[in-house]
C-alpha cells in the first residue's frame, strides 16, 4: 500500500446529481462524500445505473445537458471545482484531473496520428513550450505505458484494443494531473492484456503519486488495484473502507451479496448467490434504505428512514443492521436461502 | 480427441476447419486466409456442458456458428445423433450436419438452438415478448394460437418471468438486461432443443443478474436434459457452468479436460498464462504476471508449426521445426496439444 499525505488531494462533499427526464428528476447521485489522498487509489464498484460513472462525470464537469448538480462540493487541491466558470474549469480539466474512458476507440480521432493527438493536448494546455519538447514528452509517456515511441506516427486503426487503451492512458497523463479517473478502462480487453495494462497503470500512478479513482463492476480487478473501495447502490455510497477490510468483512449486506455472487477460479468452489429482485427505479426510489426491498435483514426502520453511517475503524456502511465478524458472507447466504 | 462415452455422443466434431478469405481486390482470387478454426475435434454427450474459452479472435464463436449451421465448414465434419423420440423419425441415427438440407433442416433447427451475447441487439425492439418467443413455434408450424399462448406462458414461468401474463406483451425496452436474456433463453428453449450453443450469454449482464441467468441455465439443463456448448472468455464463469473446458488459441484447441482438473492442473503454457491473468477477488493474494510473450496476432496463413510458438516461454527448436503438436491424453480425459507439456 502507498503512503498517503494527511491533506487529501480531492475531497467530495455531499455530491448530488439529478437527471431531468420526462418522468421527472432521476436521482443519479445522492449525498456522496469521500476523500482521496495523494498517491492513493479508490475503487468505486456497483452495478450499471448505480451512479458510478455519473460521479466521474460530475468530477470532470462533463455532464449532459439534462444533468443538474443539486448540492455538493468537489474540492481539488483546495479549489471547489463546482464554483468555477466553464472557462476556468477548462484550466483544471485534463491539467489537474484527467479521465480514461471505457471506449478507447472513441477517445482517439481516427484521422490523426496517435502521437500527434498527444502532442496537441500537451501544447493546448501549455505544458511544454516547443513542439520538440512536446514530442519528447509524448515519447516519454509512450514508454511509460509500455508502448514503443516509434508507434507515435501510426493511426488509431493500426493499434490493437490494448494499444489504444494504453495510448488513451498516455494522453490522460500528458499534463501530469494530480488525479486520474479510470472508468472501466480494461472492460473491453482480454485478460492477458488487461493484466498488463493494470500493472502499468498501477506502476505509473504510484511513480507519479497521483490520486486514482478506479471505476469498475469487476470486484476482482478493484481488489487488485485499489487501496480503498467504495460500494455504490442506487446513487448512494453505501460502504467505504480499506479494500482489504471490505473484502474480509463487508459491513453492508449489499456488499456481502455482491461478493458472494462473484465467481472465482481460485479456492473452493462456493455456491454463487443470486440477489433477489432488481435495482430500484431512481425516478421513483423506495423510501428509507434503497436496498431494503432486496435485503434479508430489512426491518421497519429500514423502510422508513435512510440509515446513518455505522463506523468500524476506517470503514463505514450506511446500514441500520451492519454485519460484523468474518462469517458475514456465510450468514448472508443462509438468510438468502431462507427467503430464497 | 475424445469426450464421454464414445459411440452415443450427441455431437461429434472431427477435424473442423473454417478459413475466411481475405479480400485481395475485385476480380482477384484471394490468396490469403484467416484460419479461424483449424482442425478442431471434440465430442459432447447428451446433457453435457462443454466450455469453449479463449481470447477474442481465437475462433470460439466461429465454432459455435458452424455447429448451428449458421456457417458451413471449409473442412471436417459435424455429426449429430439426436435422441430418437424427439425428432419423430426424421434425422434418425447419425446425421452429418453438412447433408442436412430442406425439410430436414427445419427438424434440425428444433434440436439445435443458439443464445447470443447481446440481449439488446438479438431482439426486435418492435415486437412483444410473446411474438419473439412464439416465432420458432410459428416457423415450425407447432400448435394453434391457444397452444402457442400456453407454451409461451409455460416457458416464461420456467425462465422465471412470472407472472407470465405481466410479461407477454411487453417490449424489449420495458425489460432489464437480465429479463431480456431470460426472454432470449425462452425463445431458444420453447421448441425443446437437445443442444444449445450459448455465446457469452452473461457477459453483458451485471453480477446480480448474471448469477440468476447462470443458475437458470443450469437448472434447465438438468431438468430438460439439454447439452450446452458454452462459449466464454471468462474462466470463472466456465468453472460454474461447464463439466469440461476446452481452451482455444488461434483456431486450435490446445487443452481440454474436466473443469476442476483444468483449473488445478493446467498443462499447456497458454492455459497457465490465461489462468494466472485472471484477477483475484482476494486482495491479500499476490498474483505473478502471466508467463507469455508478445501480443495476440491474427492467424493469417500461419506457418504449420505450433500456433503458440511465438508467445511461448518454453518453446524449443522442436516446436519451431515440427508441425502443430497433436493432441495427446496426458491423464484420463485430459488432452493437451504441446510437445513440452
Amino acid at each position: 500500500m502507498t503512503t498517503v499525505d494527511n491533506q487529501p488531494v480531492l475531497r467530495v462533499v455531499d455530491l448530488s446529481l439529478d437527471y431531468l427526464t420526462r418522468q421527472g428528476p432521476v436521482q443519479a447521485v445522492q449525498s456522496v462524500s469521500f476523500e482521496l489522498g495523494r498517491g492513493q487509489s479508490l475503487g468505486l464498484v456497483g452495478e450499471s445505473g448505480c451512479g458510478k460513472t455519473s460521479i466521474a462525470n460530475c468530477l470532470m464537469r462533463l455532464l449532459p445537458d439534462n444533468g443538474q448538480l443539486t448540492a455538493g462540493q468537489v474540492v481539488l487541491e483546495g479549489q471547489d471545482l463546482l464554483l468555477l466558470s466553464d472557462e476556468e474549469m477548462r484550466h483544471f480539466r485534463w491539467r489537474r484531473m484527467a479521465m480514461v474512458f471505457q471506449a478507447a476507440m472513441n477517445a482517439l480521432d481516427p484521422v490523426y496520428r496517435v502521437g500527434q493527438q498527444i502532442v496537441e493536448a500537451i501544447e493546448a494546455h501549455g505544458v511544454e513550450e516547443t513542439v520538440a519538447d512536446a514530442r519528447e514528452r509524448s515519447a516519454r509517456l509512450f514508454r511509460m505505458v509500455g508502448l514503443d515511441p516509434q508507434l507515435m506516427d501510426r493511426y488509431p486503426h493500426e493499434f490493437s484494443g490494448g494499444m489504444r487503451q494504453r495510448a488513451v492512458i498516455a494522453m490522460a497523463l500528458a499534463c501530469d494531473p494530480a488525479v486520474i479517473i479510470a472508468d472501466e478502462p480494461t472492460t473491453a480487453l482480454d485478460v492477458i492484456v488487461q493484466d498488463r495494462i493494470l500493472r502499468e497503470l498501477k506502476a505509473v500512478q504510484q511513480e507519479l503519486r497521483m490520486g486514482m479513482i478506479y471505476i469498475s463492476h469487476d470486484i476482482g480487478v478493484v481488489a487488485e488495484v485499489t487501496d480503498r473501495i467504495g460500494v455504490m447502490y442506487a446513487g448512494r455510497l453505501v460502504e467505504l473502507g480499506d479494500t482489504a477490510d471490505v473484502f474480509r468483512a463487508p459491513m453492508h449486506p449489499y456488499t456481502a451479496a455482491l461478493m458472494s455472487s462473484f465467481p472465482s477460479i481460485s479456492g473452493e468452489k462456493h455456491e454463487l448467490e443470486t440477489l433477489p429482485g432488481e435495482p430500484p427505479n431512481l425516478a421513483n426510489p423506495p423510501a428509507g434504505c434503497p436496498f431494503h426491498p432486496r435485503c434479508a435483514y430489512a426491518t421497519e426502520e429500514c423502510r422508513q428512514e435512510f440509515p446513518p453511517q455505522a463506523q468500524r475503524g476506517s470503514q463505514w456502511a450506511a446500514c441500520w443492521h451492519p454485519m460484523d465478524g468474518a462469517d458475514v458472507v456465510m450468514d448472508m447466504q443462509d438468510k438468502l436461502d431462507i427467503i430464497g | 480427441m475424445s469426450g464421454p462415452a464414445g459411440g452415443d455422443a450427441l455431437v461429434t466434431v472431427d477435424g473442423l476447419t473454417k478459413r475466411f478469405p481475405i479480400a485481395a481486390g475485385m476480380f482477384r482470387k484471394p490468396t490469403s486466409f484467416i484460419h479461424a478454426v483449424d482442425d478442431v475435434s471434440f465430442r459432447l454427450g447428451s446433457g453435457e456442458s462443454l466450455g469453449l474459452v479463449g481470447e477474442s479472435g481465437c475462433g470460439k464463436t466461429t465454432v459455435g456458428k458452424l455447429l448451428v449451421k449458421l456457417q458451413e465448414p471449409t473442412e471436417g465434419s459435424i455429426t449429430y445423433r439426436f435422441p430418437a423420440p424427439s425428432t419423430g423419425g426424421h434425422l434418425a441415427g447419425s446425421v452429418d450436419a453438412a447433408n442436412i438440407k430442406g425439410r430436414q433442416l427445419r427438424v434440425f433447427r428444433r434440436q439445435v438452438q443458439m443464445i447470443f451475447q447481446d440481449p439488446y441487439e438479438s431482439m426486435n425492439p418492435r415486437r412483444a415478448v410473446y411474438d419473439t418467443i412464439a416465432e420458432p413455434l410459428l416457423v415450425q408450424g407447432i400448435g394453434d394460437v391457444q397452444d402457442r399462448l400456453d407454451r409461451v406462458s409455460e416457458i416464461l414461468n420456467l425462465v422465471g418471468l412470472t407472472p407470465a401474463g405481466a410479461f407477454l406483451f411487453r417490449r424489449p425496452h420495458e425489460l432489464s438486461g437480465g429479463q431480456r436474456q431470460r426472454v432470449a433463453i425462452a425463445r431458444a428453449l420453447v421448441i425443446g432443443p437437445s443442444f444449445v450453443v450459448a455465446d457469452e450469454p452473461t457477459s453483458m449482464l451485471d453480477v446480480s443478474s448474471r448469477t440468476g441467468i447462470m443458475s437458470l441455465m443450469q437448472e434447465l439443463a438438468d431438468r430438460l436434459g439439454i447439452a450446452y456448448l458454452y462459449i466464454t472468455h471468462d474462466l470463472a464463469v466456465a468453472r460454474y457452468m461447464c463439466h469440461r473446458i476446452a481452451v482455444m488459441y488461434l483456431g486450435k484447441i490446445v487443452e481440454m479436460a474436466e473443469t476442476e482438473e483444468l483449473l488445478r492442473n493446467p498443462l499447456h503454457p497458454y492455459t497457465r498464462a490465461l489462468l494466472s491473468a485472471v484477477p483475484s477477488p482476494d486482495p491479500m493474494r499476490r498474483r505473478d504476471p502471466p508467463d507469455i510473450l508478445g501480443d495476440l496476432s491474427l492467424p493469417v496463413d500461419p506457418p504449420p508449426r505450433c500456433r503458440f510458438y511465438e508467445r511461448c516461454p518454453m518453446a524449443t527448436d522442436r516446436c519451431a521445426a515440427d508441425v502443430h503438436p497433436p493432441s495427446e491424453e496426458k491423464a484420463p480425459g485430459h488432452w493437451v496439444a504441446c510437445y513440452e507439456a
